[in-house]
């Protein structure tokens, strides 16, 4: 009952970046950044009073490890009539990502040891470059806006990070680290450029969760 | 020279790696000491010419598996300094089409490209924009008896894809500095002519390099001076306003008060009306996504050449992924990415010009606007 879709059509490509921001979310990390390289295969099913539901291969890397091929498959539900709920994504990822064990506790200890908080803007700038020491938060903005991506994708959305304008660590007494984003996601089919603030929690034990996360008002 | 890229699985292995690196003296470029090599961490050694036999047969000898990572850095080293190889003439006198470049460059350029290829190139002007600023075209035309059928190209029509403007100028100039030895740019400048629109949007660019960087219309102003820019790419006269579009000025798809409404478009559209019984191919030039879109945007029924687009689009994708494996995809752009309409593609194909595509350059996302300028000639190599 699943129709096969020809793999550049635009409802898979859309499907298919929802289920790389949940996987960024879920996966991705100060020296881990996950992206697409190629839509395999995509199926579609349509469920009586459920919604649309997407079968995908993707053929993924990590750009820390561009050799290898992360393959997985992805199921994207989007519920019907629902403008307000998030689709339901499940993401299986094939084999095993490279560890970030090591990466993720130098990092971790750098930003620790700092003596003022850290604070960025426009990453990357104008000309694309960005600096080596803000690459893992560069990173860590793609699992914030990963999470964006997620929450607010539908059939007729298809978003990119495309640019951090600020950064600010914000210091805890707790262990995690907290990093306050302000990302522009580029929205393809409306073509325009959101501003989110999203603020971001990381351990290197316990991973990414977003504390919170809203549409900023209108920008600069 | 050559750089191996080695995980070193056990401590054996990093104890035999430090060893080399000590009596060969070899250069670590990762990590820096030999004292921080570890187990399961990228080790990126730089190893002399004269040692890379030797060095491999020690590796091999005691099966740590490397990959080679730059297999000659003379090479590397060459390619990244911004002058001219000498067995190039100097078209543009040491521009260096491997940044981005700001309008008053791209206007000096044009005007040195002109200067150093007189015998092949005119510039020529196009219109106005609405901030008054002058568009120009480069005509690149071999002398000759018959009249030529025309090629034209735009780029830069959305202010913030970059790496569009910086295509057009590396075109011009690998045209140029190779049409007298490269038998297929020889061939084509012999049956055809060239016309390239670096800038289309020229007030939006300037817009984008001094105030937003992620600005896309142009900047005529609306309701009262409350809101700027027309989507130019809405504005032809191809399906106008029917769909894909926002008649409020505030969206980055508004079309504009009527098809042509923008100075811009009608300079364009003005021209190409005026030699469109010779203008075989009509290429407009964008990013980001990697594609070649085919008709329509505004609707999914297909063009009546519709095979014969597809299958030269097919075959430009291949070629291009036959340079550095970067995948294309081609279609119809209501079928691969969205409905729109009046965008300059479809108005090409409607009004008669057989082949009309848009390109969509790097990349598909990671860095989208914002493409870093070391893969302008990448891009540029293999779109070529």
């Amino acid at each position: 009952r699943a129709m096969e879709l020809p793999s550049s059509h635009l409802s898979a490509a859309r499907a298919a970046a929802a289920a790389v921001g949940y996987l960024r979310y879920l996966r991705g990390g100060p020296g881990r950044g996950l992206q697409l390289r190629e839509l395999r295969r995509a199926r579609r099913q349509d469920i009586d009073d459920v919604g649309h539901k997407y079968y995908l291969e993707l053929e993924l890397e990590d750009v820390l490890d561009k050799d290898r091929t992360v393959n997985c498959t992805a199921e994207v539900l989007y519920h019907l009539g629902s403008k307000t709920s998030a689709p339901d994504v499940q993401v299986t990822v094939q084999g095993e990502l490279r560890s970030t064990e090591d990466a993720d506790q130098e990092f971790y200890n750098r930003i620790r040891s700092l003596e003022k908080e850290l604070v960025a803007e426009n990453i990357p700038d104008s000309h694309g470059n960005v600096p080596p020491e803000l690459e893992p938060i560069h990173r860590l903005a793609w699992v914030a806006s990963g999470y964006v991506i997620w929450q607010n994708s539908t059939e007729n959305t298809k978003f990119h990070l495309a640019q951090v304008k600020h950064v600010k660590q914000v210091k805890r007494s707790d262990e995690d680290l907290q990093f306050d984003f302000v990302v522009l996601l580029h929205e393809m089919v409306s073509q325009e450029v959101l501003p989110w603030e999203v603020t971001l929690l990381w351990h290197p034990q316990r991973g990414a969760r977003v504390a919170q996360s809203r549409a900023a008002g209108a920008g600069s | 020279d050559q750089v191996l890229h080695i995980i070193p699985e056990t401590i054996q292995q990093v104890q035999h790696l430090q060893l080399l690196c000590s009596t060969f003296m070899l250069d670590l470029w990762k990590p820096l000491l030999p004292e921080d090599i570890r187990a399961g961490e990228d080790l990126h050694i730089r190893v002399p010419a004269p040692l890379v036999q030797e060095v491999k047969e020690s590796l091999a000898q005691h099966m740590i598996s490397y990959r080679v990572l730059i297999p000659d850095v003379q090479k590397l080293v060459d390619q990244s300094m911004p002058r001219e190889r000498s067995s190039h003439r100097d078209v543009s006198g040491g521009y260096v089409y491997t940044e981005y470049h700001p309008m008053e460059e791209i206007y000096q350029w044009m005007t040195q490209i002109q200067k150093n290829n007189s015998e092949l190139v005119t510039q020529h002007i196009l219109g106005k924009t609405f901030e008054n600023q002058t568009m120009y075209y480069l005509q690149i035309s071999q002398p000759s008896t018959k009249t030529k059928k025309i090629i034209w190209m735009d780029c830069g029509i959305h202010a913030r894809e970059w790496i569009s403007p910086a295509f057009c100028q590396w075109f011009v100039k690998e045209i140029l500095q190779n049409y007298k030895t490269d038998p297929k740019i020889s061939r084509f400048l012999q049956n055809l002519d060239f016309y390239v629109l670096p800038v289309l949007n020229i007030d939006g660019y300037i817009y984008s390099w001094e105030e937003d960087r992620l600005w896309r219309k142009s900047r005529s102003p609306y309701e009262n001076g409350t809101c700027y820019g027309t989507d130019l790419n809405r504005n032809f006269n191809s399906s106008w306003g029917s769909v894909g579009v926002s008649f409020n000025c505030s969206s980055n798809v508004f079309c504009g008060s009527g098809p042509e409404s923008e100075p811009e478009t009608r300079a364009v559209a003005q021209f190409i009306k005026s030699k469109k019984s010779d203008i075989l191919c009509y290429l407009t030039i964008h990013s980001y996504g990697q594609l070649i879109l085919t008709p329509y945007g505004s609707t999914t029924e297909p063009p009546s050449n519709n095979e014969e687009l597809m299958q030269v689009a097919k075959e430009a994708a291949a070629a291009l992924t036959g340079k550095y494996g970067t995948s294309y995809r081609v279609g119809s752009t209501a079928s691969i990415l969205y409905s729109n309409s009046g965008s300059s593609r479809d108005w090409a194909h409607m009004i008669g010009i057989p082949l009309s595509y848009t390109f969509e350059l790097r990349d598909t996302g990671t860095h989208g606007f914002v493409l870093p300028a070391n893969q302008i000639q990448p891009t540029c190599e293999e779109t070529m």
